[in-house]
């Protein structure tokens, strides 16, 4: 299949970025959407112009590394990162805009790379538990319901990826800090700093400038994992309960 | 955020039990206006006491709930990251994926709703502002007015925009506090509730000047 890519060039952090429109020729179907990326930075390359710079690591939809705005969507039409949507997915001679995650807290690095730093400063504000080091304990020592292991579950699958504040109309990583709050909140060893964690966490959210949640529902319809809104009112509950004992 | 609005919710449920009181006729709903409401807890509370309580409560309510308003708004403007007018370039999706005609008129919905409660306050003032002849009789001045089409435009115009603003905003704040336990917006019970009572509200206040204007009631 032969499609018009339209993509996002800016050259670093300072310059102003536009759309720069490209042919790609000769796509399989079964390419997935980076190695089409690929293939026309090889074009790029042999033209001597500046190969597209993207994200990407595992290609297996587990690292949350890669990801673009995909005509408007994030990761593109298919609930899936973006290295495992395929070209399948689009019609011979389509035009694609291709764009980076919009937000304050995610500033553009060059082209589609932007910086993610904000939700590692997020995680250290408390997503964690403090656990003594040493060898594992045996795993059934502690028992958790099962309901509370799969929620948990659920939500510890979040790969950080960024998709939920792209396609939040307000910018919010909502849907990321309340995956977190939510898996620690659910098992035992998350209990004895569940206040400190919440309260520590949005307001790390709040200082990187992510907007606030309007609980419009997009972030969890943009989910490459299927992270689910009720997460934010879970992280909510918490917060509420800490502000209560007076933790902020 | 979602404490102000609950509070003007439940104004919204008693102020419309008032209105539908219209319909037992110019008697008893004057009586309601000028005697019941008036003497609510007297005489543990002079006469109108709490009447002006109410109003008190009702207008921090409304300060609190614009200043949130303004403040999430220019936070989440910087927040979603624009590029010069617009935050995508594409032109594709704009409407996203799951998002509700409602959520994204919160804000201009809201400044609608602003002007009409300012309009709507000003003719609660004392045969002041007075559309189709002032009374002492407010039943009358119920009547009066909604003989009017464009009063009963501008009425319909400021009820749906209410109506619209519910149906999100009522999910909201549940959500904001914690109640939403579904994993989708649209599967959320709450988001039926609030189109449920969006829609209850609208027409319940909307009944009367249908009622007036097409099907002469009153006059």
């Amino acid at each position: 299949m032969n499609i018009t890519v339209r993509v996002w060039r800016q050259k670093n952090a300072e310059s102003k970025g536009k759309m720069v429109t490209y042919g790609v020729e000769n796509v399989s179907e079964d390419m997935s959407f980076l190695e089409m990326l690929d293939v026309l930075n090889e074009q790029l390359t042999l033209t001597d112009d500046d190969p597209i710079a993207f994200d990407h690591d595992c290609r297996e939809g587990i690292c949350g590394a890669c990801g673009v705005v995909i005509n408007g969507q994030a990761h593109g039409p298919q609930v899936t990162t973006t290295c495992q949507l395929h070209m399948r997915s689009f019609e011979d001679g389509a035009v694609i805009d291709i764009e980076p995650w919009r937000a304050g807290a995610f500033p553009v690095i060059k082209d589609l790379v932007v910086d993610r730093g904000a939700f590692d400063r997020i995680i250290q504000a408390g997503g964690f538990i403090s656990a003594p080091t040493g060898s594992a304990v045996e795993a059934n020592n502690i028992p958790v319901p099962k309901d509370n292991a799969d929620h948990a579950f659920e939500s510890a699958a979040c790969i950080g990826c960024g998709a939920c504040v792209a396609a939040c109309p307000n910018g919010s990583g909502m849907l990321f800090t309340a995956a977190k709050i939510t898996h620690l909140g659910l098992l035992p060893q998350g209990q004895p700093e569940r206040d400190s964690r919440v309260v520590g966490m949005v307001e790390q959210h709040d200082h990187e400038g992510f907007g606030g949640c309007t609980n419009i529902g997009e972030c969890t319809a943009a989910c490459p994992k299927g992270i689910p809104l009720d997460t934010i009112s879970r992280l909510n509950r918490d917060l509420l309960g800490a502000l209560a004992k007076g933790k902020a | 955020m979602a404490v102000s609005g609950l509070i003007m919710l439940g104004y919204l449920l008693v102020h419309m039990y008032g209105n539908l009181k219209f319909f037992q006729g110019r008697e008893k709903f004057d009586h309601y206006l000028h005697e019941t409401l008036p003497h609510i807890l007297y005489p543990y509370l002079p006469e109108g006491g709490f009447l002006w309580i109410l109003r008190v409560v009702l207008t921090v309510a409304v300060v609190v709930h614009a200043y949130a308003a303004i403040t999430l708004w220019r936070r989440n403007k910087a927040a979603a990251g624009y590029v010069g007018g617009s935050r995508y370039q594409t032109k594709q999706n704009k409407t996203g994926y799951q998002r509700s005609y409602s959520s994204f008129t919160m804000r201009w919905g809201g400044i609608i709703l602003a002007l009409f409660i300012i309009g709507h306050v000003a003719q609660m003032m004392p045969n002041w502002l007075s559309p189709g002849g002032a009374s002492d009789s407010k039943y009358d001045r119920v009547v009066n007015g909604f003989e009017i089409w464009w009063v009963v435009l501008l009425y319909t115009i400021g009820l749906v925009a209410v109506g619209l603003h519910l149906a999100h905003g009522f999910w909201s704040a549940l959500t904001t506090l914690g109640q939403n336990h579904s994993s989708t917006r649209r599967g959320s019970r709450w988001t039926a509730i609030s189109i449920g009572l969006a829609t209850v509200i609208t027409v319940g206040f909307i009944s009367v000047p249908i009622a007036v204007f097409f099907f002469g009631a009153g006059s």
